[in-house]
């Protein structure tokens, strides 16, 4: 069915890539919305400004202006201030990092919300309970807080996952090598491009039909940790 | 960015508002009307019904709008010869219907999957209370079930459309000129990459905004029964 003139192959190596920045994305988003969350419930006014300006920024700018604007807007900025101040400066921002830096920054914005729902569904007392017996603040945050959020937080992450790795297409735009780019070199080098786009379409489906599964896998096993 | 500049580009960007809006608009309405037979189906006892929707649902959410729309926009060229045959090449060869069309079935499978749920989540006394008055069949659906299953999908189907108006800016790459296309141009003639981008990353801003507002105000509309919440 994909002949492709042997680009199918390729294709289906470039899923590698894909799955590469959207797994270095999702870390990158989580770390994100850990802190983001900390910052939403923070007592300085301005690291909570900071915290709802980022979701707020974030969630009401397509990912395109956002990842053309981290692509080609900011080196210009940076070499464009450099210049002011009479320096010659050329930047080039490796795409893999950019992408990956745009995706995780978005999708940590998302993170940010799923991480302040699941804090705020542990019980205040438990945090108390634990600085009564002396836990430090970092400590409390480690034993009790993060491994009961995780919990909570399981369903969310799950559907960030899933829309984050198909926002991994956007990157072909700024020639990474993934799914999307060779599938688009396939397509014109064999003029067919309704059987590139469709392999590189269920190449999608499939880590997201796999992405289902291993939610509804990890989300029985945490339904089983919480029991005890 | 200058007032000059602002002034001089105004125009376009302002052209290219209406192109967004205009999609996303397009998509929406003809996206709601198919989505509720669809969402129909998928709850149907009837497998053949069942499936077909169900594998339409799965493909139109597991899969990037990036790839969706370059395989309706690039991917017709492949079947030339048979869409010009059925007559409809005139159609796929313009990105516009393009983007419409696959824009449509994104958001078609999306509002159908939202509104299952929502019909779903009818109470059951409810559509027995119907039944018992005498109403069957479509008379049910239209008076009762799909009435209260608009207002249960209601604030997911706010933030879809919005997704949706967003995830129209994917146009741009198939050559229209909605307000990312035009900003695209602009900085391809002026240079000024960081000044265009950032400003219409405002206008989306606010134009996000300015929707999840309508939104808020015609849910308080719908649950105005509802003193607790509004």
């Amino acid at each position: 069915m994909f002949e492709l003139g042997g680009y199918t192959p390729i294709i289906i190596a470039a899923m590698k890539n894909t799955l590469l920045v959207g797994v270095s994305a999702m870390v990158l988003a989580v770390v994100f919305g850990l802190l983001g969350s900390w910052a939403k419930v923070a007592e300085k006014f301005w690291v909570r400004w900071l915290a709802n300006t980022y979701t707020t920024v974030v969630r009401g700018v397509p990912e395109l202006i956002l990842l053309l604007l981290f692509y080609y807007g900011f080196p210009q900025l940076v070499q464009d201030l450099a210049e002011s101040m009479g320096y010659e400066l050329l930047i080039d921002i490796n795409p893999f990092l950019a992408g990956t830096l745009t995706i995780g920054f978005i999708y940590g914005a998302f993170c940010t919300e799923v991480f302040r729902g699941a804090f705020a569904s542990i019980p205040a007392g438990q945090a108390e309970a634990a600085n009564a017996l002396g836990m430090s603040d970092f400590l409390i945050f480690r034993r009790i807080l993060l491994p009961q959020a995780m919990y909570f937080a399981l369903p969310g992450l799950g559907n960030v996952w899933m829309v984050l790795v198909k926002a991994t297409a956007l990157i072909s735009i700024i020639q990474l090598d993934e799914i999307m780019r060779m599938a688009k070199i396939a397509a014109n080098a064999t003029r067919e491009p309704f059987t590139a786009y469709l392999l590189a379409s269920l190449l999608f489906l499939g880590i997201t039909a796999v992405s289902m599964i291993g939610q509804h896998f990890l989300e029985k096993r945490a339904a089983k940790a919480g029991e005890h | 960015m200058s007032m000059e500049m602002i002034a001089e580009y105004g125009a376009r960007l302002l052209d290219g508002f209406w192109v967004t809006i205009g999609i996303t608009s397009l998509s929406v309405l003809i996206g709601l009307m198919l989505a509720i037979p669809v969402a129909l189906m998928r709850l149907s006892d009837y497998k053949v019904l069942k499936w077909p929707s169900y594998a339409f649902i799965f493909y139109f959410r597991g899969t990037p709008i990036l790839v969706q729309l370059f395989l309706v926009y690039y991917g017709s060229g492949q079947f030339r010869v048979e869409l010009t045959e059925l007559g409809l090449w005139q159609y796929f060869r313009g990105a516009y219907f393009c983007a419409v069309f696959t824009l449509t079935l994104n958001t078609c499978a999306y509002t159908a999957e939202i509104f299952r749920g929502a019909i779903k989540s009818v109470p059951i006394g409810v559509i027995e209370a119907g039944r018992a008055c005498g109403m069957s069949g479509i008379l049910l659906y239209r008076r009762v079930i799909l009435p209260q299953a608009l207002r249960i999908a209601w604030p997911a189907y706010g933030n879809e459309i919005i997704f949706l108006m967003q995830a129209s800016s994917l146009v741009s790459i198939i050559t229209l000129l909605d307000l990312t296309g035009v900003a695209r141009r602009i900085i391809s003639e002026t240079f000024a990459v960081y000044e265009v981008y950032i400003l219409v990353a405002l206008l989306y801003l606010i134009i996000t905004y300015i929707l999840a507002f309508i939104f808020k105000r015609i849910e308080r509309y719908l649950q105005r029964h509802n003193k607790a919440l509004s």
